[in-house]
């Protein structure tokens, strides 16, 4: 299926190259080339593209492309999706995914990509086998490495991949045993004008970090599990309990995963925490604009929006702003026009706001657009959808665990049309 | 995997280092040869460079060989040229170093096929580790013979992967499914003998093997549907337990299956769904009954809703391959009233990146085209983001456009006027078509969105106001009635407007309609003439076709001008231009040469145009099976396989049916395998509850039938005998059973599992039931199971252990404890429970055998009893007195069975030979006499009996 896999840096460099198949020439990046040259930004580099002989199938993420070589007809997804995996995997094990971090550990790297594929269709992709067959680099062992030439090569074998529950690696030991989950929400919004809402949704995750002995088989319930619209289950998690008792039964990987992620439909009204005043205008004649938004909590049940940061593309003619910000640190940007308001806390006594001039460009007619309003913040100690984890148990091991749920609300794509 | 490979040359380290001495020295000749044609070579000081590596691959010690080796690496990653240095890497492949040897091996898959003769030294290495007694070392040496991509070791790789096919283990059998497509590449004359081995692995149980089977069926042999028929069901019932990867390939190999052997769902549709409202409150059984009384109304193919049943769960799954799967799975074979379950799904993955969103939103494109209403409840998540990509912008579009009705148009119309104020261009002049799709669609908005767009015209941006005109000029075309003021605005706009395409859709607009605007055509005209010499091709071809219309129906004012536009376009550079002009010339010009056809000029220019169709790109793509590259392409990519129509009537459907004697005969021979899997396929799918079900709702006889038998099969041959751990009286209460479960290793390779029942017949409940002291031979290991922390009075509780016996029949002896008391108790193992089945050709049987005579064999006469003498019973006692796996055998009288130790892996084969008047030959062959001739004696009674 996947006959090579390229990888391209922001300045076009091929810096890395893998084949499972007969060796592609990497001339065939040229297609790719043209076709980032054609796309104005690197985002609308289309994620398909057929060649001659081959089709370049790409990802772009962290700012390097990951451009899949394939050489007959395949799920499109199929190959995407592996991508992702891939990159997924390179994050969980140097910790971030970038192009200095590849090319610092390109052995590691390339014995991944070896375990990863077979002859072009994935082999192991969970981290937890990989994890198993090749050891991600510390710099401990890096150290113990150099002084006693042991390798990152696991020795022993990965019998996780035969075993009945293949994404848990087998023997596991800690001596303090902690299960964490994190029930993160997104408010994906777009507020109009008027500040009335469009539309919302809210997209939520169970993240989870399992450190636990052994087996353990464990149980997760909800107390208000008819919220969840739509979910998508970890492979661990067994349909057949969820589906007759809305209760989650898995046995955890080791280490971090995504346990769920859930949909809350844009039918249930969805309770938009902050809201923003703004006033901007462009004039006619005079070659001032004036811009001031405020930003103020709405429906917080009493809890503080924090983190929160404005961002707004301004339209071409604008050449430079005059602000001032009541809280926080703004930076326009005049090549990109991109302003950012680094806000922090709402402080609903003294609601934070940002007031000045926009200089635009002499003899241009006015913007017919007012720039739209992106907004960040996160909510600490609340899921906004009201879901509640009820409890949490655990079967098969006999010890005690240390248990913990967190929840959070964050926005996700959160408009505000001006 | 690969490294494992690195244990068996340790077993074996002894062996390797002498039979290494003829490949090495060979080498090194070989070395001195290339290196002697390097010397001659005039690429000397590039050769230099690399020298350093050569010689720390060459140095005694792993540290500096590891290093070179991972330069190396560095050097193919870079896309360096590193095949020099094959001399001196691939001496390396037996190295003892784990990482050296992973690293040779990706060194080797690079660059063997440029060095075919060096590579072939490496052979023998990957063909000892075949034979290991380790699964995963097998595993992997296939994996990295079957990737070297020699010609020349082509009928190595063929007896490998024929091996590794019928191998005890899943995963090797895996990675043989996946040789089979680089066998098949590298030489496409083997297709025959690989579909053989196809064949074999489809028939397999495994969750592991399924996946990499059905892809090597897609790559070599897509159109030998028939080998599916039989393993059908199978692959739709293990589906949910298969991993991610697998279970893509296999949905969109079984949509493929489905549209050749069943019949459409679609026909009757409406008639189905009226019935199933008047029954909302009926279950499906007793509607299918009535369906089935009710003639010509269409039944499902019980074998189609299996696929459909099976398939639902998936849409779960956190990988967008397989929702996508499902989903067009659910598009192509579902009946229409059930399609639309998918779309919840796929309007989730778009919350995913931007590459899937991309592909996703495509494939919305398409359905939301043929079926608007399922994705109508979802219109708001396809609301666009200032923040999207362009590309993103412009499908989402799409999907709005598509999915515009009377009802909520005019909401959408608000939601596109934000977009055409949109900063990005490109999209608000796609959001310009889009409104004149849907005012082309919608008569009821059509006015407003001529108005809106005539407002358009006025805008700053000029790709905007250009593709307005374009929209507008479409749109009037279609609405006969407006024309005057809004090509008199349009007219005016002409001074102003430089994008070419714009100002000739103006231009057409007014020669079109001349007449309708008679005093500001031929000034428009007078304007163009003045800069016709400027203009773009594309604007003078207008003008030309103004110029000839107005001269048709306006000669008096316009004579002159058009022949002066006339003369100018005469010495045009552009050919198209001249000819253009030529043609008009002839036409409209009386002249003696002209004839009849000047006669009928302005028949031919001011004809009765039909309006242009404003359709979707996507209108067109519904031919090809969603969710495929070609989709997204919109072009048929090399190895797409046509989704065929439905057949007219249904293939015979009992091709499916896995017959009782087939089935007896398929199962016997794996089973060893069977029971192996069993606990995987019982974790997820709960497959006794999903079977149970799928013979119910299948509601076909025969079906049942067959499954009934097995199991039957299955009670009779796996329900080992069960036997007392602790008496009720002697345990105060407390009661014990333990059987041998048969599944080898779930607490470790060497241990034999055992199943633990504790009953509770008192009437209080004990506490925390534990195991303690244990007192065992040395050597004897025991995996305790889980302290059991309540058990309530009359309840009983099954919990496995594992024992590592040792290969020996001694006794296993240890406490079992409660919160107040403790028990001595202790397991002895019969000696038929410390064997794990092998399943083997018969072939191979014979060719073990042959190795295992004289002090290994033991064997014995035995009376048969006469009703024991049929194969099927032999079996059945067989495998129940002792856990052996069965060869399928030639003869009739012959049956033979095969297992290995659970300890150490000694082969035991047993063969039993039916003689006359009711006697047998029992034979044993075996490495571990002691436990041979136990089992011997085990054995003899067995088929006496009655």
């Amino acid at each position: 299926m996947i006959h090579s896999l390229f990888l391209i840096n922001a300045s076009g460099d091929i810096f890395l190259e893998k084949h499972w198949k007969s060796v592609v020439s990497r001339s065939v990046c040229d297609y790719f080339f043209e076709a980032q040259e054609r796309a104005s930004e690197a985002e609308n580099v289309p994620p398909v593209i057929p060649t001659p002989h081959h089709y370049l199938l790409s990802v772009y993420r962290h700012k390097i492309f990951f451009v899949a070589v394939i050489q007959s007809e395949v799920p499109p997804l199929f190959v995407i999706e592996f991508l992702h995996r891939v990159v997924d995997t390179f994050q969980d094990y140097f910790g971030v995914c970038s192009e200095v971090m590849i090319k610092d550990n390109v052995v590691v790297v390339y014995e991944v990509l070896e375990e990863m594929l077979d002859n072009g269709f994935p082999l192991a992709t969970e981290s937890n086998i990989l994890k198993e067959l090749i050891k991600p680099p510390t710099i401990l062992r890096t150290v113990v490495n150099t002084i006693t030439g042991s390798t990152n090569v696991g020795d022993q074998l990965p019998t996780g991949q035969l075993s009945v529950v293949p994404w848990r690696r087998t023997g596991v030991k800690y001596t303090n045993n902690e299960a964490y989950f994190d029930v993160i929400e997104e408010i994906d919004a777009i507020i109009d004008k008027s500040g009335s809402t469009i539309t919302a949704e809210i997209q939520g995750v169970i993240d989870a970090c399992v450190k636990l002995t052994g087996m353990p088989d464990l149980t997760l319930s909800f107390m208000n599990p008819r919220l969840l619209d739509d979910v998508s289950f970890h492979p661990c998690v067994r349909f057949k309990r969820w589906e007759s008792e809305r209760i989650l039964s898995f046995i955890p990987p080791d280490g971090n995963f995504r346990l769920l992620s859930y949909h809350v439909s844009a039918q249930n009204l969805v309770a938009i925490p902050v809201y923003v005043k703004h006033n901007i205008s462009f004039r006619d004649s005079s070659s001032l604009g004036r811009f001031e938004i405020t930003v103020g909590p709405k429906q917080t049940m009493g809890k503080t929006v924090e983190g929160v940061m404005v961002t707004s593309q301004m339209p071409k003619g604008v050449l430079n702003m005059t602000l001032t910000p009541s809280q926080g640190t703004h930076i326009f940007d005049p090549v990109t026009k991109l302003l950012s308001w680094d806000v922090g806390k709402i402080n609903p006594q003294k609601l934070p706001s940002l007031k000045g001039s926009m200089t635009l460009q002499a003899g241009t007619s006015k913007p017919d657009e007012n720039p739209t309003i992106n907004l960040q913040f996160k909510i600490q100690q609340l899921a906004i959808s009201g879901l509640k984890v009820n409890r949490l148990d655990m079967y098969g091991e006999k010890y005690k665990p240390f248990k913990g749920i967190k929840y959070m609300t964050k926005a996700g794509k959160f408009q505000v049309r001006t | 995997v690969s490294h494992s490979l690195f244990k068996s040359s340790v077993d074996v380290s002894g062996l390797a280092e002498t039979e290494l001495i003829f490949p090495v020295a060979a080498l090194i000749v070989l070395c001195f040869f290339y290196f002697s044609l390097f010397l001659m070579d005039a690429l000397l000081c590039f050769y230099h460079r690399n020298e350093d590596l050569k010689q720390m691959l060459e140095s005694s010690k792993d540290s500096a060989k590891l290093d070179a080796m991972k330069r190396i690496v560095g050097m193919i990653a870079k896309g360096k040229n590193a095949s020099e240095l094959f001399p001196a890497v691939v001496k390396n492949v037996a190295s003892k170093n784990i990482e050296i040897k992973k690293l040779v091996y990706v060194y080797l898959m690079r660059y063997a096929e440029e060095q075919q003769d060096l590579a072939l030294l490496s052979i023998s290495t990957f063909q000892r580790a075949l034979k290991d007694p380790n699964q995963l070392i097998r595993a992997s040496a296939l994996r990295v013979l079957s990737s070297i991509r020699v010609p020349i070791i082509v009928p190595i790789m063929m007896l490998a992967i024929k091996e590794a096919s019928s191998d005890l283990s899943p995963y090797v059998r895996k990675n043989a499914a996946h040789a089979i497509q680089k066998l098949y590449s590298l030489d496409p004359e083997q297709k025959e003998m690989l579909i053989e081995v196809i064949e074999k692995l489809l028939k397999d149980r495994s969750t592991l093997v399924a996946g990499s089977v059905v892809m090597a069926f897609e790559e070599v042999c897509p159109d030998r549907i028939d080998l599916i028929h039989k393993n059908y069901r199978k692959l739709c019932n293990l589906l949910v337990d298969v991993e991610e990867w697998g279970q893509v390939v296999i949905i969109h190999m079984l949509t493929r299956y489905a549209r050749t052997q069943f019949v459409s769902p679609w026909k009757d549709d409406e008639v189905v769904e009226e019935y199933s409202e008047n029954n909302f409150y009926e279950s499906d059984e007793e509607q299918k009954e009535k369906d089935r009384k009710v003639k010509n109304i269409y039944t499902m193919d019980p074998d189609h809703r299996l696929l459909l049943r099976n398939t639902k769960p998936l849409l779960q799954s956190r990988n967008a391959a397989v929702v996508m799967a499902v989903a067009q799975l659910y598009w192509h074979l579902a009946p229409k009233s059930e399609a639309s379950i998918v779309s919840k799904s796929l309007v989730r993955l778009l919350h995913s990146n931007r590459e899937v969103q991309y592909i996703v939103l495509q494939n919305i494109a398409t359905m939301s085209i043929q079926r608007k209403g399922m994705f109508e409840p979802y219109l708001k998540s396809f609301y666009v983001r200032s923040t999207d990509p362009t590309m993103i912008k412009t499908l989402k579009l799409e999907i709005l456009t598509n999915l515009a009705n009377e009802a909520n148009i005019s909401t959408l119309l608000r939601e596109f006027q934000t977009y055409v104020k949109s900063q990005d261009k490109q999209f608000a002049a796609a959001t310009i078509q889009a409104i004149g799709r849907c005012a082309t669609n919608i008569t009821e908005v059509t006015d407003t969105c001529l108005n809106g767009l005539v407002c358009l015209l006025s805008n700053r941006d000029e790709i905007v106001v250009a593709e307005s005109v374009v929209v507008i000029k479409k749109l009037l075309q279609t609405q006969p009635a407006h024309h005057g003021e809004i090509i008199k605005h349009m007219a005016k706009l002409l001074d102003n407007i430089t994008v070419p395409v714009a100002r000739a859709s103006i231009l057409w607009l007014i020669g079109e309609y001349c007449e309708r605007v008679p005093k500001i055509a031929p000034d428009v005209l007078r304007k163009t003439a003045k800069s016709f010499t400027t203009e773009d091709d594309l604007v003078k071809l207008q003008i030309l076709n103004l110029g000839a219309k107005l001269y048709l129906t306006n000669s008096k004012q316009t004579k002159l001008l058009t022949q002066y536009v006339l003369n100018l376009g005469k010495y045009d550079q552009s050919y198209d231009i001249r000819d253009r002009t030529r043609f008009i010339r002839q036409l409209i010009v009386p002249n003696e040469k002209s004839g009849a056809l000047s006669k009928y000029a302005k028949k031919i220019f001011l004809a009765q145009k039909p309006a242009p169709l404003l359709e979707s790109p996507f209108k067109d793509r519904d031919h090809f099976q969603l969710g495929t590259l070609s989709h997204t392409l919109n072009s048929r990519a090399t190895g797409y396989l046509e989704l065929s129509n439905w057949p007219e009537v249904a293939p015979d459907p009992s091709v499916r049916n896995v017959d009782v004697a087939e089935s007896t005969k398929e199962w016997t021979g794996i089973l060893g395998m069977t029971k192996k899997e069993k606990p995987t396929e019982k974790f997820y799918s709960e497959s006794e509850e999903e079977e149970d079900e799928s013979t119910n709702t299948s509601s076909s006889s025969r079906c049942l039938e067959s499954n009934l038998h097995l199991h039957c099969l299955e009670n009779c041959i796996f329900r080992t005998k069960t036997h007392e751990l602790l008496h009720r009286m002697s345990g105060k209460g407390l009661a014990a059973h333990y059987h041998f479960s048969r599944q080898p290793g779930i607490f470790g390779d060497h241990m034999v599992s055992v199943q633990v029942t504790v009953t509770n017949t008192t009437d209080q409940k004990i506490e925390n039931i534990h195991i303690k002291e244990k007192k065992l031979p040395p050597g004897m290991r025991v995996h305790e199971f889980n302290p059991i922390e309540c058990l309530e009075p009359a309840e009983s509780i099954t919990v496995s252990m594992g024992i590592d016996f040792c290969d020996s029949t001694q006794m296993a002896s240890f406490q079992l404890c409660t919160k107040d008391d403790h028990f001595n108790v202790n397991i002895q193992p019969p000696v038929g429970e410390l064997l794990l089945p092998v399943t083997m050709s018969e072939k191979d049987f014979k060719k073990e055998q042959g190795m295992l005579t004289g002090m290994n064999e033991t064997s014995a006469t035995i009376a048969v009893a006469p009703q024991n003498s049929t194969r099927l019973v032999i079996i059945e006692r067989v495998v129940k007195a002792a856990n052996l796996g069965v060869v399928p055998s030639g003869q009739d009288n012959i049956h033979r069975f095969a297992a290995k130790t659970v300890h150490s892996g000694s082969l035991m084969l047993v063969t039993v030979e039916l003689k006359e008047s009711s006697t047998a030959q029992l034979v044993i062959n075996t490495e571990k006499t002691v436990i041979g001739s136990v089992l011997l004696r085990e054995l003899k009674p067995v088929l006496s009996q009655g």
